[in-house]
């Protein structure tokens, strides 16, 4: 079979067992849209808040579905020796990988569909149609450079009972600070400056600015795309120096 | 007709982690064909024997030679040609049996029949459970099935029976001598006695990360095999003379000699001219675990 064969062939049955956990799945289309609720109510609120947290929480919803789940999924497969079990075939590490990554891909396409169209329906946010290529091109490499970074952390948390401290520990200061559970117009200036060090916060100004409706033009915002692109490879090269396939003892 | 080339051959091997030597020069010749038990206490080396055979582990000295290939160099076409079941290993467990050795079946070139795989270690009614839903033992036979649909020469197999009930037990020798009776090469590690004396060929004992006997089940440990123990019981009111040297036991005497004729010889004589019955009388080989036992103790001491 070729690696590509191989490769969709992983993510249908990755898929295949996503579904059969019904509450996991539920929670992760749900748990985006809590958040955009929630956080309307306290921050926002109207049009504006809507305009805000519709982009913010795009920018949340591909993070935890490739980030915070590559991260967790694979340490915890990873100590139940699946990923060893893995190993011992002729399967390539890229084709088993890969499809682990693109169903993560993939569901967090859907989530993004669904935000976006929940802001539109619930809040009046247009979907930026204009802006279409610029979305589908920050979607594309935040989901990549997310994964790549879930990829690269899992090689970090010692075990499976770790990995939702330490992938949380990693994660949610970012979030907090990076503009997408808040406005940061009036946060003191070192926030802005250690936040822009990190990829969050340049994903999630790229999503804005494609959500502004003050924005003309194509809407790319090709310093944010440089920094996350930068973190990606980064990330990528941790992974391939320190991932493990077995349990850390 | 030459010899088949061996299934494994390893020269030398060492491996250590830190400053702990798990692994202290291990010479190792699996012929092709053959099943072939690596038996040692907990910690003697064999995991990591048996890990870098297959690839998971490198090497700090020695050659090693699976399938003619070094295992080092993870080339595909080896991994192609194995079969391995580890210790412990999970599975999606949100698929069916079916679906899991279905998904294995595609990770190789020349797989076999899903189903006939699922037969053969006796799943086939549980096909469509799903893998949350096994029991221990039946996750167990799954994992053999997934080891065994690449249609692999050579099995890799640590531990394959720790924690199986009697039954299944039985139930796994017979799947795993229709393999060897199918031609497959088996490298089996196993803390039991009784597993390498039924199932294996040619056992090597591994002792403290060094191969400390090797041979047949049956002729192992030369002298240590030579010793036999003798057991039975008297009748109530008749008592053993001290100078048979016996050991008391609950219902009984025991004793164990290098020269068993003689002994019986002895104790029969005694026996007809106190007309006596020696009830029960049994005479036994050692048991491969006896060998065992006095092989790793040796080593030990030495």
């Amino acid at each position: 079979m070729s690696g590509i064969g191989l490769t969709l062939r992983q993510v249908r049955y990755e898929n295949l067992a996503f579904w059969r956990n019904p509450a996991a799945a539920f929670f992760t289309f749900v748990f985006p849209l809590l958040f955009m609720v929630i956080f309307n109510v306290l921050f926002g609120g109207g049009e504006d808040g809507g305009r805000f947290f519709t982009p913010a929480i795009i920018v949340f919803s591909v993070i935890t579905a490739t980030f915070t789940n590559i991260a967790m999924s694979l340490t915890m497969a990873r100590d139940e020796g699946i990923l060893k079990r893995i190993r011992g075939t002729p399967l390539p590490a890229w084709a088993y990988l890969g499809g682990r990554i693109l169903h993560a891909a993939g569901v967090a396409l859907l989530l993004v569909v669904i935000v976006a169209a929940f802001g539109a329906v619930f809040y009046g946010v247009p979907v930026p149609w204009a802006q279409l290529p610029a979305l589908l091109v920050t979607l594309l490499l935040g989901a990549a450079t997310f994964c790549a970074l879930g990829l690269a952390v899992s090689a970090f948390v010692p075990n499976a009972d770790a990995a939702p401290a330490v992938v949380n520990a990693a994660i949610l200061p970012l979030l907090f600070i990076s503009n997408v559970f808040f406005p940061l117009q009036n946060a003191p200036e070192w926030i802005n400056v250690v936040s822009e060090i990190f990829p969050v916060r340049h994903f999630a100004d790229a999503m804005l600015r494609i959500y502004d409706v003050n924005t003309l033009g194509a809407g790319f915002s090709n310093g944010d795309l440089a920094v996350m692109a930068i973190w990606g490879v980064i990330g990528l090269f941790v992974a391939a120096r320190f991932f493990s396939w077995e349990p850390r003892h | 007709m030459p010899a088949a080339p061996d299934a494994v051959r390893v020269r030398g091997l060492r491996k250590a982690y830190g400053a702990v030597e798990a692994v202290r020069g291990v010479d190792l010749t699996v012929r092709t064909g053959e099943v072939f038990a690596l038996l040692g206490p907990n910690g003697a080396g064999k995991t990591s024997t048996v890990e870098i055979l297959e690839g998971y582990r490198d090497r700090d000295a020695g050659e090693v030679s699976v399938l003619g290939i070094d295992p080092r160099s993870r080339d595909a076409r080896l991994q192609q040609r194995i079969g391995i079941v580890l210790q412990a290993t999970g599975l999606n467990h949100y698929l069916s049996v079916r679906e899991t050795v279905g998904m294995f079946a595609g990770y190789y070139p020349a797989p076999r029949d899903p189903d006939e795989v699922i037969g053969l270690v006796g799943l086939a009614e549980l096909a469509d459970r799903r893998i949350t839903r096994l029991s221990g033992g039946e996750r167990r036979r799954l994992d053999l099935a997934v080891a065994l649909v690449g249609d692999p020469e050579l099995l890799f197999m640590d531990e394959p029976t720790t924690g199986f009930d009697p039954s299944a037990r039985r139930q796994a020798w017979e799947v795993l001598r229709g393999l060897a009776r199918l031609g497959k090469t088996i490298l089996l590690t196993t803390h039991y006695m009784d597993e390498a004396q039924e199932l294996a060929d040619r056992v090597a004992v591994i002792h403290a990360g060094q191969i400390v006997a090797e041979g047949t089940p049956q002729s192992l440990g030369g002298r240590a095999m030579a010793r036999s123990t003798v057991r039975f019981s008297l009748a109530d009111g008749a008592d053993l003379p001290d100078r048979f040297g016996a050991r008391r036991l609950p219902a009984g005497y025991e004793l164990e000699t290098d020269s068993t004729t003689r002994l019986l010889h002895e104790l029969t004589s005694w026996a007809l001219s106190a007309n006596v019955e020696l009830v029960g009388l049994e005479v036994n080989p050692p048991s491969l675990e006896d060998v065992y036992l006095e092989l790793t103790r040796e080593a030990s001491a030495a």
